[in-house]
């Protein structure tokens, strides 16, 4: 079974950090990360940008406004991950998915910081078969 | 993280707005602190032993208004109000409490309590050690580490400042949007005078350094309250990308690196991301301001993998707007180092010559003056540039900087001598 683990925190202070208390943190994550990543279980990690950096398309009004979204009588439902030159671009992407399924809204938050994690099931196999290295090797 | 280091950093990342608030309540600067110094000694009994509360600021501020009013109280002898204790246990006094200071309140409190630092009276050392202290909550003592003055000076200097804004008095009513966008105009520039003192900090002055990291807290908490305004963005964009490249500044000895001979990879791309973010936002809005100008500048040479990549046209266009919104000798002379670069350095010492008199003081003009000259080989007239900036050095690292060309040029004047 797959999950999307979705972190919460105080914005305000983990913004707040200091480089120092910042990267005790990173560190303390990545052991727990290394650990999951080995058994090949942890796959994309993803932190995002403070909520000031976002933007948000309110798909039936076709209305951009800074800021993320903020309603709270809807769901998260899903998620994408695009890589593309610049917010306009991104915003392209989410208008054309609008029209494919109108109602709520789509949120852009850049990405801070992206790693990838322990190979999908489809990318393990064909490791597999290039590097004809038995299974279970990695 | 322990739980003492997530209250030290729950108190500082509440301090503006409970601060802000309090002061609203009571309407003397004092009187706010003190509460809130109040609060925050209850919030160390208090959280230690109950764990902390669902939201640290509206904690605070209720905590600090109830005991300012205690104390009025206990002098006429009436009934305390109830104790924080059973206060933070009910979630149900603390919900209206956070809806009752609702974003917009929040936003002219903050905005009030920075904008009171920035009175026009008071020189800009004076806002900037105000803000600091009022807004940020730094010591005294870590503030006159950062101006490198006694703590009794730095006591007195705030002192007085404060006794200045206490005359002048607080307008309080909330602002029509004209003043709030004057108001918003100071702020963002006493935000950057605070940058810039630590911007511009040697290489081991790490307690002005921290003065940086500070202005860019005080730019998230003003993009916050202001999550439209593209300046503001900017604003933050601006300091987030100059801040990026602080560890690739200066080399092993202190001296200053350029921005050409800089390690990229000590460049902090996470910083850098979040500079580009913003600045792609604010892009949108179609209005341009000179924060977002200077931000887009910086993002040009954030973009640029190597030196040799950056794009100098856009930037000469780039300083071409700025110098339209804001006409000054010393935004003429960095633009002349684009034009150096696109249209070689005869076209931009023409453009910086007549700026001679207004930045004869100035020692990036004699610097950037000798460049250009020792780029056109004359030697003897970029020796005398060089001489008259080393004189007008703010820093060791800016005269060791000189003082490397200097050296070069007797180097090889000996050199072709001897030959």
């Amino acid at each position: 079974m797959m999950y999307a683990v979705l972190c919460y925190n105080n914005e305000e202070m983990v913004c707040g950090w200091s480089k120092e208390q910042d990267a005790a943190v990173m560190a303390d994550l990545s052991r727990v990360h290394d650990k999951w990543e080995a058994a090949g279980k942890l796959k994309p990690a993803i932190r995002l940008l403070p909520t000031s950096a976002a933007t948000t398309l309110h798909k039936q009004k076709d209305l951009v406004i800074d800021g993320p979204y903020a309603e709270t009588k809807e769901a998260l439902l899903g998620f994408y991950i695009i890589d593309v030159e610049n917010l306009e671009e991104g915003l392209s992407f989410a208008r054309e998915l609008g029209k494919a399924n109108p109602g709520g809204a789509y949120e852009l938050r850049p990405i801070q910081l992206y790693l990838p994690g322990s190979p999908t099931d489809g990318v393990y196999s064909q490791g597999v078969m290039q590097d004809h290295a038995p299974a279970g090797s990695r | 993280m322990t739980d003492q280091v997530w209250i030290e950093n729950a108190l500082t990342t509440s301090r503006p707005q409970a601060v802000a608030a309090l002061l609203r309540y009571f309407r003397d600067l004092d009187a706010a602190e003190e509460a809130y110094q109040e609060a925050c000694l209850r919030a160390l009994r208090n959280w230690t032993i109950n764990g902390p509360p669902r939201d640290p600021t509206a904690w605070l501020i209720m905590v600090g208004r109830n005991a300012a009013l205690d104390a009025v109280r206990k002098r006429s002898k009436q009934a305390p109000m109830p104790d924080e204790a059973q206060v933070s246990d009910l979630e149900d006094v603390e919900t209206p409490m956070v809806e009752r200071l609702d974003h917009s309140q929040y936003r002219d409190d903050v905005l009030r309590l920075m904008f009171i630092c920035c009175h026009p009276d008071l020189p800009a050392t004076q806002q900037i050690a105000l803000a600091l202290r009022i807004v940020s909550g730094l010591t005294v003592k870590q503030i006159a580490r950062a101006f490198l003055v006694g703590e009794a000076a730095m006591e007195q200097r705030i002192t007085r400042a404060k006794a200045k804004v206490a005359d002048a008095g607080v307008a309080f009513e909330t602002p029509g949007a004209v003043e709030r966008s004057e108001r918003l105009a100071a702020v963002m520039q006493m935000v950057y005078l605070v940058f810039n003192e630590g911007y511009s900090a040697g290489p081991k002055d790490d307690a002005r350094a921290d003065l940086a990291d500070e202005a860019i807290r005080l730019g998230r908490l003003l993009l916050r309250m202001f999550q439209t305004e593209p300046e503001v963005m900017g604003l933050l964009a601006l300091m987030l990308l100059q801040h990026s490249r602080s560890e690739a500044r200066f080399d092993a000895q202190g001296e200053t690196v350029l921005l050409e001979d800089q390690d990229r990879s000590l460049w902090r791309g996470m910083l850098i991301q979040e500079g580009l973010a913003l600045i792609d936002k604010a892009l949108r809005h179609k209005k341009t301001g000179v924060y977002l100008v200077q931000a887009a500048i910086a993002a040009m040479h954030a973009r640029a993998k190597r030196f040799e990549d950056t794009d100098w046209a856009s930037i000469d266009a780039l300083y071409a707007t700025l110098e339209r919104l804001q006409p000054s000798p010393v935004v003429t002379l960095n633009r002349a180092v684009a034009v150096s670069k696109t249209r070689g350095p005869q076209a931009a010492l023409d453009m910086i010559e007549p700026l001679a008199e207004r930045l004869s003081a100035y020692f990036h003009f004699h610097g950037a003056r000798g460049w250009l000259l020792l780029l056109l080989d004359r030697r003897r007239e970029a020796r005398e540039s060089f001489d008259r900036a080393i004189g007008l050095a703010n820093t060791a690292a800016e005269a060791a900087h000189i003082r490397m060309h200097i050296d070069r040029l007797i180097a090889e004047s000996e050199k072709s001598k001897g030959a």
